[in-house]
């Protein structure tokens, strides 16, 4: 089985900046941000995605109004940009067992756990939408997708976990 | 009833009868069977008809190298696939189908004719004869030929079932479920690899599925199957793949599978898709695709009942069937002597073996002598008899100088024939890997790998089973390794040397002349040996020449079992060694691919992303049309009962200009630059000067290519000094994004500046016309919206009906206007509100075909429609916006190469027709005089054309060569049916001063 | 469809990637000093390779970062990849 679950609406930012401004927003925002290629940190109900050298997704509860202007202040000049896109995409949860199979009916990556483990996160394409995939735990990820490409992810993943409602077995494998 | 199933034996399973149908008939079979196991097993050998010729056909194989057997099947409802081969379709119960090609029977076929008209249709009779009247092809040679020869016909309806595609990878894939193959599968999985094995069978096993001599390590070949495949069955890292046809092998080890997930099922779960596309990549492939048995070529080779040793072999031991009760065999190699001891154990009259060779020994053959089996070395078949099923063959004796003499004649229904194994090297072949003539094998065999990739069993040429069972285990063993990244040296197992495996290439002798008989090289294309010689002799000399004069290896089984009897046939008449004639390309797919596999899920509503606005279910509500930009869905026009859209645009654009109306903008393109250098970076993208812009202003922006072409433009906003909101065209974003990122990356790496793609964070609700002030002044919080405070070109953050808004005042119609900037998921709540505001005024929605009248009425350009990638700032008249105090731009040197500064370059301007009613097409083509002779000199096109509403006339812009010159000249738009002659004017057709706007 | 290493992310699927033309052209710094030919050649000509050719792609729906590429052009086997700003190889050179 596999559920698809749009999430609810979060606090979302673009960071894009040097290493300095990365450790100072990672401070500001209590969660560091990773340095490592397609890795998250997380830390309450806050997470920071790696989606390039210079290129930072945070995300964190709806309605965290404040946060904006904490980041800016503790930038204080140091040179970098944040741009508040709460609205510009959304949140689709992909749980159960064929989480990655259903995922990999549109997608090209490998997602074996020891190939794309948990945290791992990147930008990629889901049949001809951009997302940023994020594997949350073993058996589950998190798609982040433009607002209007959500409706097209979502067909897709329905198409792809349709086979897995089927209750008996495909059929022999074999006749042996 | 006839007595061709066997009473024991086989791998059907007898307590499971099936009923299905051939051409309407109801016959029976049972489960296991595939259909041509069962139509034998019921007495039908006449199958189909072929392509060229209709001359009857049967089976030729029992596999997928099948060319012959070629059936439509049909399950109901759309369900329809034509060209099916019959030996690879599993019965299962109702199955209805049906043979091809024909008029209007099998057995009565109209199309026949052609049969006895074919010493007039040689190799490339089609182009020779149809060359003239050259336009007859077309429609009356290429229609008629197209009708009488053919395959299966197209479905007419659209297919309802569902198709998957999936990416997977694993360490070691292994393609081919046989001896070799199981091995590999095996030994990788043993050493701990992630394996996926599939095979394009309903079971696992290949040639050992009807391997019913001999045990294997003490084992009977029927539980070594079993056991492999439950052992493989068993371990977690492998992936079992049956029905499952590897056909495509692509770089960087990129297989493609297609998996046949329901078609053998009767009442398939719709949950279900019916085939899934693999895209495999794989650390390791293992090719362990077997080997295809070669027919010989010999006079009347195509006659029903006529077929391959080893599928008569398959028949009897897999399904239980016997092909016939009489058969004569003739061979080249030893291996048809196996299927002749198991047709005589089984109760078949083995009349006898004829040998091409001088003295066939051996085990095989002595058992056969012992058997009492007539062997007859030294000989041929002259010709068969019988025209909807052999009935009697002629032998012919070969001398000892090679000619043939005649022979006798045998009664009998069943020929086999054996002319050695051809390994399957189509895969190697399409990983672009060399193939290396073998002698000894008469074949071509897989040379070096060029990806990381091993041939294993008989696709490498190893022919007897243990042979393949050592080399599939060495080849698993050695992938498992590499794919770890271990070094590895495997000793390739040697092809079989021994000559019993050699077999026979090209025409068998004959004592009959080559003129006046059909002996077939490609039975699905009717291609004979005279062809290929004819081909030959006409100076053809290349077999990619060859293959292509006489479409031999061409049909939809690419010549699996023809291309070497073909190559064969060139060799010796060119007088070069196969070798040196060499081989044509194998290209995927290995076997047909259904388009609805290839498709995929990317049909209807998931073709392509369709992407909406915040405000689309407000329009459609309304009853919008929309129309498609890019993949958004617009709101076009918004017509009210009886509208059709000219009325309602013309409605809409009044409303605007008179009172007030409401669009939606949501899709254009934004960009947030920011950084301390943002206005640097503004400065060297776009063409106009940005450092002196100040917080809280607007500016119209044009983006050059280096080549100092337009590209895109917007309106641009100062928020605060280190930050842009910039707009880019809705088709333009991406494009727009990538061309700044590409400069910031990598020539402007100083630049402490990012960019971040901020379209769909904000729903743009364009409020236009003179009331619009007042239609959002009760709803905007913080900001003074009056004309002094707020003046056009000016842009505001505050709050808007409760929720934070980025407020322009920019307008794209010519009147006051205003764009609200709201987070998208408060998009329909705003635009609701500031609808409700302004029903005092009669606010009206208006849509995309109303904003292109407005914006043309003024003379604003549209990117992409006014320009063509060839438009400079002045050829639309924006030279002004040039900063040409600074040093620097993209574009900017380009704008003073020669020819941008030509007089004659084609230019902006505005037309008038002079009957004004006319609205002009667009694209139209212009025309100075049109009286001079033909071909007239084209000297612009008509770019934009609408009715305006508000001056009740055509308007048109254009782009005219040396346009601006020309105001007030008179010009033609020459159209099928009249000639229109038109004025030149301003392209500002309203308000030149402005006045509404800045209201 | 190519697997290509990007040299941030590791190796991806060419389809996660655009193609950006021959490398190591550099924008000229003061273009007005160009002569038109000079220009017209930096706009417009590129040696088309046949064989090892130095080419930028960008990993636009991954990390977004173009980068340098040492492509083969008769097997498209792709030698090595480098960061935008890094020197061309002298290995593959």
């Amino acid at each position: 089985m596999v559920s698809v679950t749009l999430l609810p609406a979060a606090t979302r930012f673009l960071v894009r900046g040097d290493s300095a401004a990365a450790a100072t927003i990672g401070q500001a925002f209590g969660v560091p941000l990773p340095r490592q290629a397609c890795r998250s940190t997380e830390g309450g109900r806050r997470a920071a995605l790696w989606l390039g050298p210079d290129e930072w997704l945070l995300l964190a509860a709806e309605g965290e109004d404040a946060l904006m202007g904490d980041i800016e202040g503790a930038l204080d000049g140091v040179p970098a940009s944040l741009v508040d896109i709460s609205e510009r995409q959304v949140a689709i949860d992909v749980d159960g067992p064929e989480a990655a199979e259903a995922i990999n009916a549109f997608n090209a990556l490998d997602l074996e756990v020891d190939a794309f483990p948990v945290g791992m996160c990147t930008r990629t394409l889901f049949g001809k939408a951009e997302i940023v995939l994020w594997r949350t735990a073993p058996d589950r990820f998190r798609i982040e997708v433009w607002r209007s490409f959500a409706p097209y992810v979502l067909g897709c993943l329905a198409e792809a976990t349709r086979e897995y409602r089927v209750s008996s077995p495909i059929g022999d494998l074999c006749i042996t | 009833m006839n007595d061709s199933r066997t009473e024991t034996g086989g791998r059907i399973d007898r307590s499971r009868p099936v009923e299905f149908t051939f051409d309407g008939e109801r016959l029976k079979g049972f489960a296991g069977d595939t259909l041509a196991s069962a139509l034998i097993a019921n007495g039908v050998h006449l199958v189909g008809r072929s392509f060229k010729y209709h001359r009857p056909r049967g089976f030729l194989s029992a596999g997928a190298e099948e060319p012959n057997a070629l059936v439509h099947v049909d399950r109901g409802g759309g369900r329809e696939t034509p060209n099916l081969r019959a030996t690879t379709i599993e019965l299962y119960e109702g199955l209805a189908t049906t043979s091809q090609n024909r008029w209007p029977s099998l057995a009565f076929d109209l199309g026949e004719a052609a049969n006895y008209l074919s010493p007039l249709i040689p190799a490339g009779f089609y182009y020779k004869s149809f060359m003239w009247p050259r336009s007859f092809w077309r429609h009356v040679y290429e229609p008629a030929i197209r009708r009488r020869a053919g395959l299966g016909v197209a479905p007419k309806s659209a297919d309802p079932d569902r198709y998957l595609h999936r990416y997977v990878h694993c360490d070691v894939l292994v393609v081919g479920g046989g001896p070799a193959g199981l091995a590999a599968a095996i030994a990788a999985s043993e050493a701990g690899a992630r394996v996926i094995l599939c095979d394009e069978q309903a079971e696992f096993g290949g040639a050992l599925l009807h391997e019913t001599r001999g045990t294997i390590a003490g084992q009977t070949v029927a539980d070594l199957v079993i056991e492999a495949v439950a052992t493989l069955a068993g371990r977690d890292r492998v992936r079992l793949l049956p029905r499952t046809t590897a056909f495509g092998y692509y770089a960087d080890n990129l297989v493609c599978l297609a998996e046949r997930i329901t078609d053998h099922l009767a009442d398939p779960d719709p949950e279900l898709p019916r085939e899934r596309i693999w895209q495999v990549r794989a650390r390791e492939v293992i090719l362990a695709t077997g080997a295809i048995e070669r027919p010989l070529v010999f006079p009347e080779n195509d006659r029903p009942g006529i077929m391959l040793a080893d599928a008569a072999r398959t028949y009897l031991n897999r399904y239980g069937v016997r092909a016939g009760k009489r058969t004569v065999i003739l061979t080249a190699g030893d291996s048809a002597y196996r299927a002749a001891l198991d047709l005589h154990e089984a109760g078949v009259e083995v009349v006898a073996i004829a040998d091409l060779r001088a003295s066939p020994d051996g085990t095989d053959v002595a058992a056969a002598r012992a058997a009492g089996i007539t062997v007859m070395p030294s000989t041929t078949i002259n010709g068969t008899l019988g025209r909807m099923r052999v009935k009697a063959v002629d032998l012919g004796m070969i001398e000892a100088d090679g000619k043939v003499g005649g022979g006798e004649r045998v009664p009998c229904d069943l020929v086999l024939m054996s002319g050695g194994f051809t390994p399957s090297v189509h895969l190697f072949s399409q990983s672009r890997g060399r193939l290396a003539f073998d002698a000894g094998l008469n074949a071509f065999v897989p040379g070096k790998p060029v990806q990381r990739q091993h041939s294993a069993g008989a696709s490498a040429g190893a022919f007897e089973t243990e042979a393949c069972l050592a080399d599939g285990y060495a080849a698993g063993e050695a992938a498992a390794r590499a794919a770890r990244g271990e070094p590895v040296s495997r000793l390739r197992a040697p092809a079989s040397r021994d000559a019993r495996h050699a077999g026979y290439a090209g025409m068998a002798p004959s004592q009959r002349s080559e003129r006046g008989v059909k002996a077939f090289v490609d039975f699905q294309h009717d291609v004979t040996a005279k062809d290929i010689k004819l081909a030959a002799r006409e100076g053809f000399r290349s077999i990619e020449h060859v293959k292509r004069y006489t479409t031999t290896g061409m049909a939809t089984d690419q010549g699996k079992t023809s291309n070497i009897n073909a190559l064969a046939i060139v060799a010796e008449a060119v007088g070069k060694p196969v070798p040196a004639v060499g081989l044509t390309s194998f290209r995927p797919p290995y076997t047909p691919v259904t388009f609805g596999a290839i498709a995929g899920a990317s049909r209807g509503d998931l073709f392509d992303p369709v992407r909406r606005t915040p405000i689309h279910d407000w329009a459609a509500e309304q009853g919008a049309a929309f129309e498609d930009v890019g993949l958004w869905k617009r709101a076009w026009y918004f017509p009210k009962a009886g509208e059709d859209i000219h009325k309602a645009v013309a409605r809409e654009c009044q409303a605007v200009r008179d009172a007030v109306g409401i669009f939606d903008a949501s899709t254009l393109g934004k960009i947030e630059i920011v950084g301390p250098d943002a206005a640097e970076f503004m400065n060297r993208l776009y063409i106009n000067a940005w450092t002196k812009l100040e917080p809280g202003r607007c500016r119209y922006g044009v983006m050059l290519t280096e080549a100092g072409f337009i590209m895109d433009d917007g309106v641009i906003g100062r928020i605060a000094p280190d930050r842009f909101h910039v707009t880019t065209t809705t088709g333009g974003a991406p494009r727009v994004l990538h061309h700044m990122e590409d400069y910031l990356q990598t020539e402007f790496p100083e630049l402490k500046v990012w960019l971040t793609s901020t379209t769909e964070q904000w729903a743009v609700i364009a409020v236009q016309g003179r009331h619009a002030r007042e239609v959002i002044a009760p709803l905007v919080e913080d900001i003074d919206i009056s004309a002094e405070a707020m003046p056009h070109m000016s842009v505001r953050s505050g709050k808007i009906a409760g929720v934070p808004t980025r407020l322009f005042r920019v307008s794209f119609s010519g009147e006051l206007g205003f764009e609200i900037n709201v987070p998208a998921s408060a998009g329909r709540a705003v635009w609701e509100k500031v609808f409700a505001s302004g029903e005092r005024f009669g606010i009206t929605p208006y849509g995309t075909e109303t904003m292109h009248v407005l914006r043309a009425e003024k003379g604003y350009i549209i990117v992409g429609q006014e320009t063509d990638g060839t438009m400079t700032p002045d050829d639309v008249g924006l030279a002004g916006m040039v900063g040409k105090a600074k040093p620097d731009f993209v574009g900017k040197r380009s704008l003073v190469r020669p020819d941008m500064l030509k007089a004659n370059r084609k230019q902006l301007v505005g037309l008038k027709a002079l009957d004004a009613s006319i609205v002009l097409e667009e694209g139209a083509q212009i025309v100075a005089d049109p009286h001079v002779p033909v071909p007239v000199p084209m000297i612009g096109h008509v770019t934009s054309s609408y009715w305006s509403p508000s001056l009740q006339h055509g308007i048109a812009l254009a782009l005219v060569a040396g346009g601006r010159a020309r105001m007030g000249q008179r010009l033609f738009v020459p159209m099928p049916t009249r000639m229109i002659e038109v004025e030149v004017v301003d392209p500002v057709f309203l308000d030149k001063e402005g006045t509404r706007l800045n209201g | 469809m190519l697997l290509i290493p990007c040299p941030h992310c590791g190796v991806r699927p060419e389809n996660e990637f655009r193609y950006g033309g021959e490398a190591h052209i550099a924008r000229p710094s003061r273009p007005d000093d160009l002569g038109d030919q000079q220009w017209a050649d930096y706009l417009y000509m590129r040696t088309n390779t046949k064989g090892v050719h130095f080419e930028r792609w960008r990993h636009i729906h991954g990390c977004a970062r173009f980068f340098n590429c040492v492509r083969d052009t008769v097997s498209d086997r792709i030698l090595e990849t480098y960061p935008i700003g890094a020197s061309a190889p002298g290995a593959a050179s």
